[in-house]
């Protein structure tokens, strides 16, 4: 489909909306030569099926990532912590839905 | 109300619709880029899924015609046995078992795909057309044709910013797509002025509130089609003569090759199904 890297088009990542009210998630990447032109794929290769209502579009190369090799320092921490968790509070019997 | 000229402009949009709709299907798996690939091969399900409505409505119209209309409507002979059984007709048979001259698709939608660039400048003409067009049978008295109208705005508008949005990418983009879409606008500008020509059949519906009126929709057309290809920094070809015919069945060699892929299987297997 491409000769080199350099002729391909740049590589956008996707995010859909399903519904109003709702957060928009990450559905999956392609690429297009413009922001416009990514959106119209998006519209085309993940909302064929009405999955959605509303689109963002981001250039992959502006998204930054944690690095995965350091996940044990980073999130492993966090495992015996549990006093950050809200449930050493006693509710009073009239709260619902806590 | 003539009834056979209505089943007459209800085929020549099915028709129009089916062939544009298998062009642009020819390139599913071959399209230039996964992404267009889905687009167009998405567009080209539209096109169908319209032929299909309008062949449904159009079977229902020939079905009720008395005998004399039923005989004289077609010339193919596969169609003609059918009729002459006194079998009634439906959307596949329409599709599938008439020969190329009782086709009544425009030329311009049965030429080539060739490259991108003529694929995108055959939908931009069209799609634009189809745009004014549908805007118009909205109001059509007829509810079947105002309900297919209805329905397709919305696709036709999305078809339209697609194929507009190629021919100002390919046109300004570089020297060889540049030559690429003049080449593709030049050489189908001739078959776009049948778009506009108003039939006996079209000056009947429009004057019974059912048709369109398409020599209102071209200055309409112009318009558009001048500001996209100005941004395209294309140039417009000089009025010249304008190829007619597809709308009554005399069409280029394309439309052979078409069939005969497109009705292959019906032709040597009939009633098959799968």
């Amino acid at each position: 489909m491409s000769n080199s890297n350099k002729s391909e088009w740049p590589l956008w990542e996707v995010f859909i909306r399903s519904k109003a009210g709702l957060d928009h998630k990450h559905a999956g990447s392609l690429h297009a030569a413009d922001a416009e032109m990514a959106i119209e794929n998006a519209r085309d290769v993940y909302t064929r099926r009405m999955e959605g209502v509303s689109i963002w579009v981001v250039e992959s190369k502006n998204i930054h990532a944690s690095d995965p090799d350091e996940a044990d320092s980073l999130y492993d921490p966090a495992n015996d912590k549990i006093y950050r968790h809200p449930t050493f509070y006693n509710l009073p019997d009239e709260v619902k839905y806590m | 109300m003539n009834s056979t000229k209505k089943l007459d402009y209800t085929l020549r949009l099915a028709d129009g619709a089916l062939i544009l709709g298998h062009r642009l299907g020819e390139w599913c798996g071959h399209g230039p880029i996964l992404e267009q690939d889905i687009a167009l091969t998405n567009t080209a399900l539209d096109h169908l899924g319209r032929a299909r409505s309008l062949y449904q409505y159009a079977a229902e119209q020939f079905n009720l015609l008395p005998a004399d209309d039923k005989k004289n409507a077609f010339t193919s002979v596969a169609i003609q046995n059918l009729i002459s059984a006194g079998a009634s007709v439906d959307e596949d048979d329409l599709a599938y078992l008439r020969d190329g001259w009782d086709f009544r698709n425009e030329l311009l939608l049965e030429q080539p795909n060739i490259d991108w660039a003529y694929t995108a400048a055959r939908s931009f003409f069209y799609d634009t057309f189809n745009y004014f067009f549908f805007t118009q049978l909205l109001r059509s008295k007829d509810e079947s044709l105002s309900a297919i109208a209805e329905k397709s705005l919305k696709e036709v508008t999305y078809h339209m910013r697609w194929s507009s949005e190629w021919v100002v990418r390919l046109g300004d983009g570089t020297d060889e797509s540049h030559t690429r879409m003049q080449q593709a606008v030049n050489e189908l500008w001739m078959y776009t002025g049948e778009l506009f020509s108003m039939s006996e059949t079209d000056t009947t519906l429009l004057k019974e509130g059912i048709g369109a009126d398409l020599a209102a929709i071209k200055p309409l057309w112009m318009e558009r089609v001048r500001s996209v290809l100005d941004e395209a920094t294309i140039s417009i070809p000089v009025d010249a003569w304008m190829q007619h015919g597809g709308r009554e069945g005399r069409h280029s060699e394309h439309l052979g090759y078409i069939l005969a892929e497109l009705q292959f299987m019906q032709r040597a297997y009939p009633g098959m199904e799968w």
